[in-house]
């Protein structure tokens, strides 16, 4: 029966199959974004630097990660590393270091722009009321930054959750894996549930993205008055 | 004899070692002075504050606070520089308030973590001076909230409350609308009358006129004139100084047509 396509959704344990995927996406995409803002803070302080072989390292690596797709680097670490180090990574490890790797250039950036946009007198008015570099930094650049950050980390963020399902094609099985599962699976008895599968995946990354970009929406509002 | 606070002698200053902005300049200030630096824009007024409070390098000379050398040429880091710093408060033309903090944080903040005070008394001292420039019914407002003239006059108490021994204005009140020139510029009159050694740069004339114990005339890094306000504004002695005073007189259209 063609109507049916909706109830492929709720047989059996399909339901909860597919939010289990939905949280090894988030896993992943959770855990990668801790790595990144950790190592993309540090990043972006390097890129501050005025040394030009810094500064050269630092522009190339970004430039790496925005030129190359990131399956081409979920596939070089994945096969790659196992290849020729020998060492069998899981698919979900595999997207943990890749997006980790492409988060941390990104955050990086983001910060470095972020610091760069702070006022060279902010420093000099926390100088000049007798503050040191170091408490210059911890008291007056800090706290600013991460007001500007914020909405651009909260955007990437949402940009990670939706790239995970690139995992898909090294072996994980996330949540538009088991769609295609289901879909496989229900093929001959309801040809029609795809359009219901795709769906229901479409409105779980919505519910989980769009409270982000609200969020960063409102932050980003709050942040300029 | 007379207890200089701040002597500066043979200062120079240059940047990337070619462009000469202050030459040979030689100044002291006594306790309870108020120096006034006037001249043309790019005449390194600015710049010398800023040599002052150790913003900028010095390239020779000398710079004593208290007798005690605070800045030489040769020198390359000091760093004990957040120590001076502490006893010459400036206030830049840009205010320069920091924006994530209530207009008592901005204030409280340096006396706190800097000078290891406590923060009630500090709050105490912060109202008080707020109440005094008539701000206080804005100690929980945020910079963005107040008004140029408002924003300044915070600048100001925000540098008082760390008991400088010397208060650098640089240009204070360029940015402001001319209606609230006059409220920021009070607040220094006052501040002058209560002994407050300052060194000011200013384009307003007329206030220069009223703060000053003396006057500095300076043109291309150097200083050309120095006078007490009465002689330097009503008779200038050199010429650069009476071109310099004429920019500020505009002819009636009478005056013109009477020349032609």
């Amino acid at each position: 029966m063609q109507d049916l396509g909706i109830q492929v959704l709720f047989q059996g344990s399909n339901f909860t199959r597919l939010l289990q995927g939905l949280f090894v996406s988030l896993r992943i995409s959770l855990i990668a974004m801790i790595f990144s803002i950790c190592l993309g803070i540090l990043f972006g302080v390097i890129m501050t630097s005025k040394h030009p072989v810094v500064r050269a390292v630092c522009r190339f690596y970004l430039e790496v990660v925005r030129i190359m797709p990131q399956l081409v680097l979920l596939f070089l670490v994945y096969f790659g590393v196992a290849k020729h180090f020998g060492i069998n990574l899981s698919g979900e490890v595999a997207g943990i270091i890749v997006f980790t790797f492409w988060g941390t250039a990104e955050m990086g950036d983001l910060v470095r722009s972020a610091l760069i946009a702070i006022p060279v007198h902010q420093y000099e008015s926390g100088y000049a009321l007798g503050m040191t570099k170091q408490q210059v930094f911890v008291h007056i650049v800090i706290p600013q930054t991460i007001r500007r950050l914020l909405p651009s980390a909260v955007n990437l963020l949402t940009r990670m959750i939706k790239t995970t399902s690139l995992v898909v094609l090294i072996g994980v099985v996330e949540v538009v894996k088991v769609g295609k599962q289901i879909i496989d699976a229900n093929r001959y008895t309801t040809p029609s549930s795809a359009i219901w599968v795709y769906g229901m995946i479409f409105l779980l990354y919505f519910m989980i993205c769009f409270p982000f970009s609200k969020i960063a929406g409102i932050l980003e509002r709050r942040l300029k008055d | 004899m007379v207890e200089h606070i701040l002597e500066v002698e043979h200062l120079v200053k240059s940047y990337d070692k070619k462009h000469i902005v202050l030459n040979d300049i030689s100044f002291s200030l006594k306790k309870g002075e108020v120096v006034v630096f006037v001249g043309p824009s790019g005449c390194g007024k600015s710049t010398f504050l800023r040599c002052l409070n150790k913003l900028e390098p010095i390239d020779s000379g000398e710079i004593r606070l208290n007798g005690e050398i605070i800045a030489r040429g040769e020198e390359t880091k000091n760093k004990k520089v957040h120590e001076i710093r502490q006893k010459i408060g400036m206030v830049f033309q840009s205010y320069e308030l920091f924006p994530n903090m209530t207009i008592l944080e901005n204030i409280t903040l340096s006396p706190v973590i800097v000078q290891k005070r406590q923060k009630q008394e500090v709050q105490k001292e912060a109202e008080a001076l707020l109440r005094r420039v008539g701000l206080l019914e804005k100690k929980d407002a945020y910079p963005r909230q107040l008004s140029g003239g408002q924003k300044q006059r915070v600048a100001i108490v925000r540098s008082l409350i760390m008991n400088p021994d010397i208060l650098l204005l640089d240009e204070i009140t360029a940015a402001l609308d001319p209606e609230m020139v006059r409220e920021v510029l009070q607040v220094v009159l006052e501040l002058a009358k209560d002994g407050m050694t300052m060194a000011i740069v200013t384009h307003e004339m007329e206030f220069a006129k009223a703060v000053a114990d003396r006057v500095l005339f300076l043109d291309k890094g150097k200083i050309v004139e120095e006078d007490t306000p009465k002689q330097f504004f009503e008779s200038p002695k050199t010429e650069r100084a009476k071109q310099f005073l004429n920019t500020f007189h505009y002819e009636t259209v009478d005056d013109i047509e009477e020349k032609e």
